[in-house]
């Protein structure tokens, strides 16, 4: 087996006996970059030189008798994630020179167990896209046909484990960021409860719904990942402060009597064929597993796509007025301070980046407060409720991630509003608050991947984690690889 | 929802932004049709309902009032276009 296409975990147990150093899984994933790269494009930084300088630290600290699941673990971050005296871009032209003088929490927390940084992936501009076309970086393609996008914000983040270019990956979450690119992408990508982990060090767009989670090869090293990043931090006030459960120690607990909801907006009649008969499998499978299903409603889910590009603008508009050219990022040669942050903003922003500001920028501004932006907010409150009563008669939800395969390269760069839409099975988590796990359920008859969300009660992780596990165990569509 | 140029002319401008004579076209146009499809949400009646701000219910998140670590100013000022001893360096504002 190639070093390459290896999990977290049997990657580790090769560490722990000695069989293979750090070292030699960084140089493996490092060639594999430097052979596959110039066909998917899933990183816009590589750091070679501190990639081996840590694999080298974490050989030693192998060698003295210390290997937690990650020491050693060659992983790649979204370039969302600040890493001191890393390039840190957020996919952007502002930031094209910025190097942070610190880092996330999450990634630090990684780092301390020993993981080794193999580089910063390509992202939609700021986390805005479904597609990662908005990159400035270039597009990304889907390492399983080249001609289709690899999904969006964290397209980089998903392709790189799909191309083994990583064994691991972080992305952000906010309207389906993680969850849509791992389903394009054949792996598995958890959305975890808003305040599970630390957004900390972590470039923002919309702050009430952004979230931190992993993108792996299978359900095991997602709940790795998750407890290795999960937990209360002091420098993030929206992190809640709950016990970290042991992720890995339920997993093989089954989901004999498992309630599962089946929310029948989920399941419209746009539909593409394939990704409701991957569906209709999944439910087959659980089934036989001794799941039971239960029919649900969420009425208001129709709302969803509407109710997120106003307060996601809203907050972007807010958030993104950093970006002056005073303190870090591009400054455009000006004639006063006023001219300065205008061309400043105006050269270093992207088309994408530029509508939400000017979406979000008109919904907040005088006279349209009320009608958008707090209507908007009452609407969230629907949404949240729907889930709420939903949640008292099930434990997890099973839905698709995404109506459609990874469609085409260019197929919806010109009509936002058809991009928008393709996330509508994604956000009214985000907008819920709750988490949801994305898994590879089948494929397309053009040999896309398509996957199955599902979806847990607020900090509800480890019945996510437990009926993923059950899942994966039960088929074998998270062992294909993609052949590039 | 029709959107005019003047209208996108007076977003720019609260956002800071300069938009080519194309791009002022192209998003009237594009935020005029979202905007059209986002009026779906006055369909729902919303009288009385509480505005969700954030999604888990937190009061202030609060800290002991202690001096901790700080990056200091030669790291803060690393990434800035243009410094003058321990300040940002900016066009005059004042002429």
């Amino acid at each position: 087996m190639n070093i390459f296409d290896m999990t977290i975990h049997e990657l580790h147990t090769e560490l722990k006996s000695k069989r293979i150093s750090s070292v030699e899984a960084t140089k493996a994933l490092l060639e594999r970059i430097k052979s596959v790269e110039p066909q998917v494009g899933s990183f816009i930084t590589v750091t070679p030189e501190q990639a081996l300088a840590t694999a080298a630290v974490a050989d030693k600290r192998i060698a003295e008798g210390e290997c937690n699941l990650l020491t050693g673990i060659p992983l790649a971050l979204k370039d969302i994630f600040l890493t001191e005296g890393i390039r840190t871009t957020c996919g952007s032209r502002i930031l094209d020179n910025f190097i942070p003088p610190y880092s996330a929490t999450s990634w630090e927390k990684l780092r301390d167990r020993g993981a080794v940084l193999l580089g910063k992936l390509n992202q939609d501009e700021f986390a805005m896209g479904s597609s990662n076309e908005s990159s400035a970086f270039g597009v990304t393609r889907n390492p399983w046909n080249t001609a289709h996008i690899p999904g969006g914000s964290s397209g980089g983040s998903a392709a790189a484990v799909a191309a083994s270019e990583a064994i691991a990956t972080l992305g952000t979450d906010t309207g389906g960021s993680i969850r849509q690119p791992a389903s394009h992408c054949g792996c598995v990508g958890l959305k975890p409860t808003y305040g599970r982990v630390s957004r900390y060090g972590v470039i923002a767009y919309a702050s009430s719904l952004d979230q931190v989670g992993p993108l792996t090869r299978d359900v095991a090293d997602c709940a790795t990942m998750l407890e290795a990043i999960a937990g209360h931090d002091p420098k993030d006030s929206t992190s809640v402060d709950t016990a970290v459960p042991d992720y890995t120690a339920s997993l093989k607990n089954g989901v004999k009597g498992l309630k599962i909801g089946l929310p029948k907006e989920y399941f419209i009649a746009g539909l593409d064929p394939d990704v409701q008969s991957a569906m209709d499998a999944a439910i087959e499978t659980y089934r036989r597993l001794g799941a039971e299903f239960v029919d649900i409603t969420l009425p208001h889910t129709d709302y969803a796509v509407a109710t997120y590009y106003l307060i996601a603008t809203a907050e972007a508009s807010s958030n993104l007025a950093r970006y002056d050219g005073v303190r870090f990022g591009h400054r455009a040669e000006a004639d006063g301070l006023l001219d300065m942050y205008t061309r400043s903003r105006s050269e270093g922003f992207g088309v994408e980046v530029k509508r939400r500001i000017m979406l979000g920028t008109y919904a907040l501004s005088s006279g349209y407060y009320d009608a958008y932006y707090v209507k908007a907010q009452k609407v969230r409150t629907l949404i949240m409720n729907d889930f709420i009563k939903a949640f008292a008669d099930v434990d997890v939800m099973l839905t698709p991630v995404a109506p459609t395969p990874a469609f085409k390269i260019g197929e919806k760069v010109n009509d936002p509003l058809q991009m928008y839409l393709s996330d509508i099975f994604t956000i009214p988590v985000n907008l819920a608050g709750t988490c949801a796990l994305s898994l590879p359920a089948g494929f397309s008859a053009s040999g896309l991947p398509i996957g199955l969300q599902l979806i847990g009660k607020p900090f509800g992780e480890e019945d996510l984690l437990r009926a993923g596990y059950a899942f994966e165990q039960a088929t074998e569509w998270h062992t294909r690889k993609a052949t590039i | 929802m029709k959107i005019s140029v003047a209208d996108v002319e007076y977003a720019a401008r609260l956002a800071r932004l300069e938009l080519t004579p194309g791009e002022k076209e192209l998003f009237a146009g594009q935020i005029g049709a979202i905007l059209g499809y986002v009026e779906k949400l006055k369909e729902l009646n919303t009288e009385g309902i509480v505005p969700t701000s954030h999604a888990v219910p937190m009061e202030n998140a609060f800290r002991e009032d202690v001096v901790q670590p700080s990056i200091g100013v030669k790291k803060a000022l690393a990434n800035a276009p243009e410094s003058e001893g321990s300040f940002f360096a900016v066009p005059k504002v004042i002429e």
